[in-house]
Order: C-alpha cells, then structure tokens, then sequence
C-alpha cells in the first residue's frame, strides 16, 4: 500500500488497529463505537470551530471585528463559550412540563447525530452503509421535528409555542421539496444507498468529476436542496422560528445553560449534516473536483467542501433578511414544489434522451424557462407597498 | 449468539414492552399532548421492531411518515382544537362500553387477518428484499393499486386546498 | 427577474467582507480597553463634589477646600433621593473666607443616581458638578456604589479637565462675585467702622454672607 492511500485511509487503518487489540468476536463491536466515537468527537470540534468562524465572518460582512479576545485572533472563544454554558444555572419554568422540557434538547441531539450514521465522510469512512441510507437520513431528519414542538410546548411560554408552530410548519413544508430535490439523484443513481451515490460521481472526464451539480437537472436539484436545506435547519433567512424580534428566542426561550447549548450544538450538526448530504447528493462526495488532485485524502475533500458550504451558509445569513410566514409559505407551495416537480421530470427526460449536446440544451432551456416564467409569474402578484391585515371575525 | 427469553430475542423483547408501554400510556395519560407524544413512542418501537425485522424500508418510511408526519399532524389538531392549555380528561369516557366493543372488534379482525395470511411454512427464511426490488415490484405488478392510492391522495390535496381558501375572495392557494 | 436582488445583496457583502481586510476606514470598532473613544465634553455620569485646591491634596485639605455648605438643596430635589446629608455643627471659612456650614457626611449612592444633573442645576453654590469617569465597576454592590465626601471629592483642577468651557464659566462667576462681595465687604466694613465710630455695634458679618447667596447666574 502506497503511502498516500495509506494516509487516505489513516482512521480506517487506526481503527482497524485498535479492534485488533480485542477479542475477535468483539471486534465489530469495537469498530463500531470506535467510529462513533470519532464522529461525536469530529462534528462537535466543527461546531466549536463553526461558532467562532461565523460569528467573525458575520463581522467582517458587517464591517466589525468580530470576537477577538480569547486566544489568538479569539478562537479560543468557544472554550469560554462551553465552561459559561456549563456553569451557567438551569432554569426550568415553574409551569413548565419538567420531563418533556428534559426529554426535548436530547431527542434533538439525539436525532441529529443518528443522520450521520450514512454519511459517507472518506473512502471507506461510513459507518453504516445501508442500502436505505438516504432514506434513514430523511426519517432521521423528520424526527427533529417533534423534539422542536416538544421543546415549545413544554415550555408554556407563548413565545416557545409560536416558535415551535413556526418551526413545525416551516419544516413541514420544505421537507417536500428537500425530499422531492434529492429524489432526482435517487432516479439517476438507482440507488438509494449514500455510498454508492458518491461511487456513481466517481468518473472523470478528461479532468472535471461527473458530479451531478454539472448538469442541468443537477444544478436545480442542488440550489432547490440548498434552499430547502437552509429552511430545514432553521437557518437565516428562514429563521423565523427563532425571530429574536417577535419571538425573544423561538422555541428555546425557556432554555438556559447546557439545554440551550444543546439546542445550539443540534443546530449547528443538523446543518453540517444536511450540508454533508448535499455534498453527497451533488458534489461528489468525498471525491476530488479534478482528476491531477487525487492524491489529496479523500476526508480532507469531504471536509473541504463542507467548509465551503458552512462559508456559504454564512454568507447567506450575512446577507438576506428574514421572510415573513406567508411568503415562507408561499414560496415553498408556489415556488419550490413546482420547481422539484419539473425538475423530476427533467432528470426522467435526461435519461432517455441518450448521450449528446440536445439533451442539454433542451433540459437547460426548460428548466430556464420554467423558472424565468414562474419568477415573473409570483412577482406579479407580489404586492409591494404597506401591507394590508385580515382579522379573524 | 443474541440471548433469548421465552424464544424471543432480547432487543425484540425491549423493543416490544416499549411499544406497548407507549400505547398504554397514549390510551391512560389524562393530556392530551401527553398521549400524542406516548403514541410517537409505540410508532418509534413499531419502526425499531420493523428494523428488527431486518426490513429496512418498511422501517424508515414508518419513522418518516407516522413520526414525521402523523404524530405532528395529530399534535396539530390538538393545540388547535384545544387551544394550548392543560386541558385534563378523564381516562375513561362515559361511553366505554362501546369503545371496548370497538375495541374487542377490531382487534378480532386483525387477528383474523394475521392469522389467515400467515403462510403455511412459518420457518421459511426472510427473503431478502432489498429497496430497489421493493421499487420495480410497485413500479410493475403494483402499479394499479399505486395509481390508485397516487389519485386518491391528489383528490385529497386539492380538496384541502379548496377547505383552506378564502370564501369571500377568489384570491386563494394558487 | 427572480433572484437578482439576492444576487446584488450577495456581492454587496462580499464587498464589505473583503474590503474589511483591505482598508482600515471600513472598521470603526474602538477596541476599548487599549484604545478610547476621545471624551466628549459634556458626557456626563455621575456626580462629585467641587473642592478648590491641589490635585492631590491631602484628604484634610480635600475636605476643607469643598464648596458644599450642606444647604441640602440638592438632596431635596434629587429624583430618585440618592443624595444624604448631614449638616455639620460647627462652621469653616469658605473660598471668599465667610464662615459656613459644612457636610459632616454627603453620601451618593450611585447605584440610584440617574444621571439626570438636577443636583448640578440646582446646586446656588458651584460645589456639585458631573464626573466622565465610567471605570465604576465593584465586586461590592452596596457599600461599593455607595460614596462619600472623601471619594465623591475632586479639584476644580479636575473639573477644568473634563469640562473645560463649563469650568472657565463657573470660574470667571465665582472670581466675579468674590470681588463683588470683597467689595461689599469692604463698604461694609468701612460703613461699620463708620457706624462703630458713632455706635460700636459688630453686626456686619452675618448680611454679607446672606447677600452672597444671592444667585448671579
Ligand atoms: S444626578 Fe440626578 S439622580 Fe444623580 S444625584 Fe444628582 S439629582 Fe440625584
Ligand atoms: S446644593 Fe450644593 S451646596 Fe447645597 S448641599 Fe447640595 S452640593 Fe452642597
């Protein structure tokens, strides 16, 4: 074995290592908490390193500094940020339904974590290959829902429920474009099972990666799941279950010390592996985007790109404001569940039109169009101007 | 190599008493949210006993679908029938007779159900079915029924669509 | 069409991100604690009490060379009533040199004091003014936060820092209405040796102290 598919493979050798200090029949046994560990070790370690990056960038977009106190160039912040949210005093409210307001952040956590089971993060690096995996994911991510509505119910705060109504609604309905976005790659692949997606990108050629974003109905697909993604996570500029101007904190108003950093650390996983999964659909994977760029481990072009999302996902908050609840909703009925629809019966037109440059043209051109006409279409009846209000009688 | 108890495997056994458990509990807890929240727990087990099963598609979409989606939907229809307070019930409505007769008749025919179809050779080996045979056999000899369930449930969106506009303007859900 | 305002919005952004790196005018921040802010002259916080004399007088000389006469005034119209008197028994010569009360104790508790300058306003005597000092933070939160004579004390020096055009004005009427009472004091003294010389009768003191009360402001 060369040494750089050695280092390519480094954590499977190490954990192959390590079992083999056990017993042979407990040894898949140990391999397995051995890649859980280093999964609950890994994202979490992303998460302390996210905080810190987010909260500069939004900074510099703002014209400010950003947090520079702790440590060098204050990345030492989130250290600061656990201890204070270790120490800090938990206070449930009185009313509160104690056993569900417990129970809520550690579904969440919880739920979360699971979704990176099937997340093929390297070569070989998968700590489940099921032949559902990306249907797990989605079972998995469906799930979190109920931990967000337990957390606002439990609390007895009307803000907590109103977020948590919110929040239930919105994920709801953007989990049908979400689902309805990743179908297409499900159709092209014929597989439901993350590994073999990634495998299916694999190819080359001449130097560019036959990732799926570089066609067409790949390229839809990707911006729909990214925006369906984003509302997903609660993330701006959907974050209106979380408005801090009509909603003090959302669902978790009520949560204080280690719950609320849980909440937050269920955020924060719930994107990277939301995020990690559109890699896998769209960009390959863990695969290299050219082919003389092989020899760099596959991990580190996993986590590459899941850098490059969370720099997105950054910028994106930087920059959009906050929709208001119709539009939401109007957008994700309107908008989005239109747009998937077409775009599944592009992928199935893509497969057989055959090879050459027609198909191209006809599925860009269609998916243009539609998307140019519903645009134009949903603008029309965008009233600009004071809002007018309808009152229940 | 799984230990076993009365024949059943251990994790079958858990995974049972926490089904029922949740159902008891959705059926004797005096709120209403808490009984939504014990029934997300009997469809949670119903999943984990479909896995068990090694049936992993019958699992998955049991976890998207009834935690997903039902348990919210049922929860939905609590806070915005009963408002959010703590409204308390008695366990027992006043018409229990009936409810057991429901009950009682219900269950005999699942058991009639399960019973009859249940083949002849009980010990065969679990075919292996994998996602993508679940696929092409909907796609080919259950294309019919999928149709059928496919236009149902489209008659039902617009339907709702319709429940949910306006009535006095023509401005409405597209 | 669609998305283009988003688009806009996104390379506004990447301006501002990029640009912060590049051109120090983008980042106003004032990192506090090694760089300030310039004080503005009339910021303002809490109050202290105008004493005449060396910066670093000591506390004896602090004391004697205060210009609060203990009218209580301040204390009676301080909204909140965060300011305690306790007039003092015996008396000390003032900066014209007339003997006046004293406080024998002026207590601020500055965790009540709203910063709203009323004391100052009212004060006749230009012996409360605002500080700018903001460092106040304490691990004491009762006794801490509650000052005395000794700590509310600060020079006219002191106030000619911080509030330079104010304490020229505050001067200049003080120096004006010195001279006017010296003056008074002298035709008084000279209309008292007057009237000693047709009936001894030493009276003149307490009318001239009254007169110098008289607001000129
Ligand atoms: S500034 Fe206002 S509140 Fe503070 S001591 Fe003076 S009168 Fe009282
Ligand atoms: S009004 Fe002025 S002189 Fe009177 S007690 Fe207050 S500070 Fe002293």
């Amino acid at each position: 074995m060369s040494l750089l598919s050695q280092l390519d493979q480094i954590f499977v050798l190490l954990q192959h290592w390590v079992a083999g200090f056990f017993p042979t029949w407990l040894q898949p046994f140990v391999g397995t908490v051995l890649a859980v560990v280093g999964i609950v070790a890994a994202f979490p370690g992303i998460f302390a390193v996210t905080t810190v990056l987010e909260r500069k960038g939004l900074g510099r977009i703002q014209n400010r500094l950003g947090p520079n106190r702790v440590g060098p160039f204050g990345f030492f912040q989130p250290v600061a940020d656990g201890i204070k949210s270790l120490t800090k005093e938990d206070i449930v409210p009185f009313t509160a339904d104690g056993l569900v307001h417990f129970l809520a952040p550690v579904v969440l956590v919880v739920a979360v974590f699971l979704g990176f089971a099937v997340l093929p993060i390297g070569r070989n690096m998968v700590l489940a290959n099921m032949d559902a995996g990306l249907l797990f994911f989605f079972a998995i991510g469906a799930s979190t829902e109920l931990s967000v509505f337990m957390a606002g119910w439990s609390s007895r705060n009307k803000y907590s429920l109103l977020g948590a109504m919110r929040a239930v609604a919105q994920m709801i309905s953007y989990e049908v474009p979400l689902l309805l976005s990743a179908t297409v790659i499900v159709m092209m692949t014929g597989s439901l099972s993350t590994v073999k997606i990634v495998e299916a990108q694999g190819g080359f050629t001449g130097f560019l990666p036959h990732w799926y974003v570089f066609t067409p109905w790949g390229f839809a697909g990707f911006v729909l799941f990214v925006i369906a993604a984003l509302a997903e996570t609660n993330r701006s500029p959907f974050d209106l279950p979380e408005g801090e101007s009509e909603l003090v904190a959302g669902y978790f108003t009520e949560y204080s010390g280690f719950k609320f950093a849980l909440f937050f650390l269920g955020e924060y996983l719930g994107m990277f592996s939301i995020a990690g999964f559109a890699i896998t659909l769209f960009l390959g994977g863990w695969g290299a985007p050219f082919s003389f760029l092989g020899f760099v481990p596959s991990w580190g072009w996993f986590f590459l790109k899941l850098l490059g999302a969370i720099a997105l996902f950054i910028w994106l908050r930087g920059t959009l404001p906050r929709l208001r609840q119709d539009q939401l909703m109007n957008f994700a009925w309107k908008f989005m569940l239109p747009m998937t629809l077409l775009n599944l019966v592009v992928a199935g037109a893509w497969r057989f039109m055959g090879e050459g440059i027609l198909r191209w043209l006809i599925c860009s051109a269609v998916l243009l169009a539609a998307y140019v006409l519903l645009g134009r279409v949903l603008m029309r009846h965008q009233k600009l101007g004071p809002r007018s209000y309808r009152y229940a009688e | 190599m799984i230990p076993t108890v009365f024949g059943l495997t251990l994790p079958f056994l858990i995974i049972a008493a926490l089904t029922i458990a949740g159902a008891v509990a959705a059926a004797l807890l005096r709120n209403l949210v808490h009984c939504a929240l014990s029934l997300t727990i009997t469809f949670a087990g119903l999943a984990l006993l479909y896995l068990n099963l090694e049936a992993q598609f019958a699992g998955f979409v049991q976890m998207l679908v009834y935690i997903g989606a039902v348990a919210i939907l049922v929860v939905f229809a609590i806070l915005l029938t009963r408002g959010a307070g703590m409204p308390e019930y008695r366990s027992y409505s006043s018409n229990w007779l009936l409810g057991l007769i429901l009950a009682a008749a219900t269950f005999a025919v699942l058991t009639w159900a399960v019973t009859r179809s249940l083949p002849a050779t009980a010990a065969s080996a679990a075919p292996a079915v994998t996602v993508q045979g679940i696929g092409v056999s909907l796609m080919t000899t259950y294309v019919m029924p999928l149709e059928i369930v496919a236009i149902l449930l489209t008659v039902a969106l617009i339907g709702a669509v319709i429940v949910a506009m306006p009535e006095s303007k023509k401005e409405g859900q597209q | 069409m669609l998305g283009e305002g988003m688009l806009k919005g996104l390379a506004e952004t990447a301006k501002n991100f990029a640009g912060s790196f590049v051109s120090k005018d983008r980042l106003t921040t004032v990192q506090y604690p090694e760089e300030r802010a310039p004080v503005i002259e009339n910021t303002r916080d809490f109050p202290f009490l105008v004493y005449d004399g060396a910066d670093d007088a000591s506390d004896e000389a602090k004391l004697a060379g205060l210009r609060c006469v203990a009218c209580q005034i301040c204390e009676k119209e301080c909204p909140p009533k965060c300011i305690y008197i306790v007039k003092s028994t015996d008396k000390k010569p003032d900066y014209v040199g007339k003997p006046q009360i004293y406080p024998a104790r002026f207590d601020i508790d500055i965790s009540v004091c709203m910063s709203c300058q009323i004391c100052v306003e009212v004060c006749p005597f230009e012996a409360i003014k605002m500080d700018t000092e903001f460092e106040l933070s304490t691990t004491d939160r009762f006794g801490g936060l509650l000052y005395d004579r000794e700590q509310l004390a600060r020079s006219n020096q002191h106030y000619h820092k911080i509030h330079p055009t104010e304490a020229a004005e505050v001067d200049a009427r003080l120096a004006e209405e010195k001279a006017k009472s010296e003056a008074k004091a002298k035709a008084a003294a000279e209309a008292a040796a007057l009237k000693a010389a047709a009936a001894a009768a030493p009276k003149p003191v307490v009318p001239a102290a009254i007169e110098q009360k008289e607001p000129t402001a």
